[in-house]
């Protein structure tokens, strides 16, 4: 397993945490993981959401300060 | 002798050299410092323009300059695309086997489509990305007898208000051929709402009921069946069609992926205010070519040529950088029924589109005909 790829998508207003992570994920190999970090209120359950609909696996979903960081890994 | 060199002749790496070249006047007349740019191709494409020319609105040559016309005449030009980066010597091969070597190195290779990443892609769909694609889906579209059109949106993508624009404005051209009634028009995106910025989906989702288009979100495409014509997402949800328009998935150059540490993609890691590639502070990444959680636009290009540009004249002149790039992007977005509005945001303030007017859409198509000024380094 490579080391975790890192999105900061804090203020990122286009194209979003959400697309940002769809695509890192096309680029990583299954089993690896991307951290997202997103101060956008809807990210926090858009991601996991997507992930069950998807079949990718959420790691984990914490509640920093200001904003969220939620670990996924490439499932498929 | 300070050697600066621009890798990519498009919208970013020329606005880069033309910037470089009228701040730099002195210097470049006096020998101290030089231009170079190389790139794969002898000409520039006005790429925003395929949207226009996918609906006859302009012809292929207005869309088309030689390179060497845009640039400075100091400006040194090579049609050698570069096959090797390396970013500690600051040195670069090209495909003749010439190597360039720099004191200020910019990197702005843009991104291309991968269509063929998604099986089926490439063969059952059009886009209108290139100007073959563009003008292919001209001459189909003109020949369009009625149907169901599904627009179809992948990531990465640039240009991230293109495909509510083509929406909008196919909705207009199927009006004016005249089959509209006898068409259905089905618009696909990754994301849970028809946009990215959610105050573009605010605007775009009732718009999109208003006009009869159907949207379906959390799509992302796993496979299209050319013969059969449907296309099917990750997500389980497969659709027919009768033409499929899509927005393919983009990745960085080649080079760049092989070249660089760390550009997964052909995106190159890169500090989101200084532009440096990171852990550099003479090299420098500009437009596509950045793993900027930012739009990829022209506009963003330009706006961060703009940075560079201040930041290594000043750091020729008086050896400090000049500013920080503040994430500025301004996207004009077409609306259809000859309207359009736009948007634009930076790091710190977001999103707030207007409302669509007449005289939005002129002015952007005004801006259609003075981009040429600004690739030359001039608006």
């Amino acid at each position: 397993m490579s080391e975790r790829k890192l999105i900061d998508a804090r203020g990122a207003a286009c194209p979003g945490p959400m697309m940002e992570l769809i695509a890192m994920l096309k680029l990583i190999e299954i089993g690896d993981e991307i951290e997202l970090l997103s101060n956008d209120p809807g990210t926090a359950s858009d991601v996991p959401t997507w992930c069950q609909k998807v079949g990718h696996t959420l790691i984990s979903k914490t509640k920093e300060e200001d904003h969220w960081a939620l670990v996924v890994s490439r499932a498929k | 002798m300070k050697r600066i060199l621009v890798i990519g002749g498009g919208m970013a790496g020329s606005i880069v050299a033309n910037g470089l070249a009228r701040k730099l006047n002195t210097e470049l007349n006096n020998g101290t410092t030089e231009i170079t740019v190389i790139s794969a191709t002898d000409k520039h494409l006005y790429q925003p323009g395929l949207l226009y020319l996918t609906f006859g609105r302009v012809t292929e040559s207005e869309l088309i300059r030689d390179q060497r016309s845009i640039l400075d005449k100091r400006i040194k030009f090579h049609v050698d695309p570069a096959t090797k980066i390396d970013a500690d010597a600051k040195k670069v091969t090209t495909q003749s086997g010439k190597t360039h070597e720099c004191d200020y190195m910019v990197i702005a290779t843009g991104s291309r489509l991968v269509p063929e990443t998604v099986p089926g892609l490439a063969e059952g769909a059009h886009n209108f990305y290139s100007v073959e694609g563009a003008k292919k889906l001209r001459d189909t579209l003109k020949a369009f007898k009625g149907g169901k059109v599904v627009v179809n949106v992948n990531a990465p993508h640039k240009c991230p208000v293109a495909p509510i624009e083509i929406t909008c404005m196919l909705h207009d051209f199927l009006g004016e051929q005249g089959v509209l009634d006898k068409s259905e028009i089905m618009y696909t995106y990754p994301v849970g709402r028809v946009h990215a910025m959610q105050p573009v989906a605010d605007w775009a989702a009732p718009e999109f009921e208003k006009l009869g288009i159907k949207s379906e979100t959390l799509f992302n495409t796993k496979e299209v069946d050319p013969v059969k014509k449907t296309i099917t997402s990750e997500e389980g949800v497969t659709l027919n069609y009768d033409l499929l328009i899509t927005i393919p998935p983009h990745k960085g150059q080649q080079v760049v992926e092989d070249s660089i540490e760390g550009a997964a993609g052909g995106w190159a890691p890169t500090d989101k205010k200084k532009l440096y590639l990171e852990g550099k502070t003479d090299v420098f990444i500009c437009g596509d070519t950045t793993n900027i959680p930012i739009s990829k636009a022209g506009s963003t290009a330009h706006f961060e040529a703009d940075t560079i540009v201040d930041n290594i004249s000043s750091l020729i002149k008086e050896g400090t950088m000049a500013r920080d790039y503040d994430g500025k992007v301004f996207c004009f977005i077409e609306t259809g029924k000859e309207e359009g509005s736009y948007v634009w945001f930076n790091y710190t303030t977001p999103p707030a589109p207007g409302l669509p007017t007449k005289a939005v859409h002129r002015f952007k198509l005004a801006y259609n005909k003075m981009y040429w000024l600004s690739a030359k380094g001039m608006l």
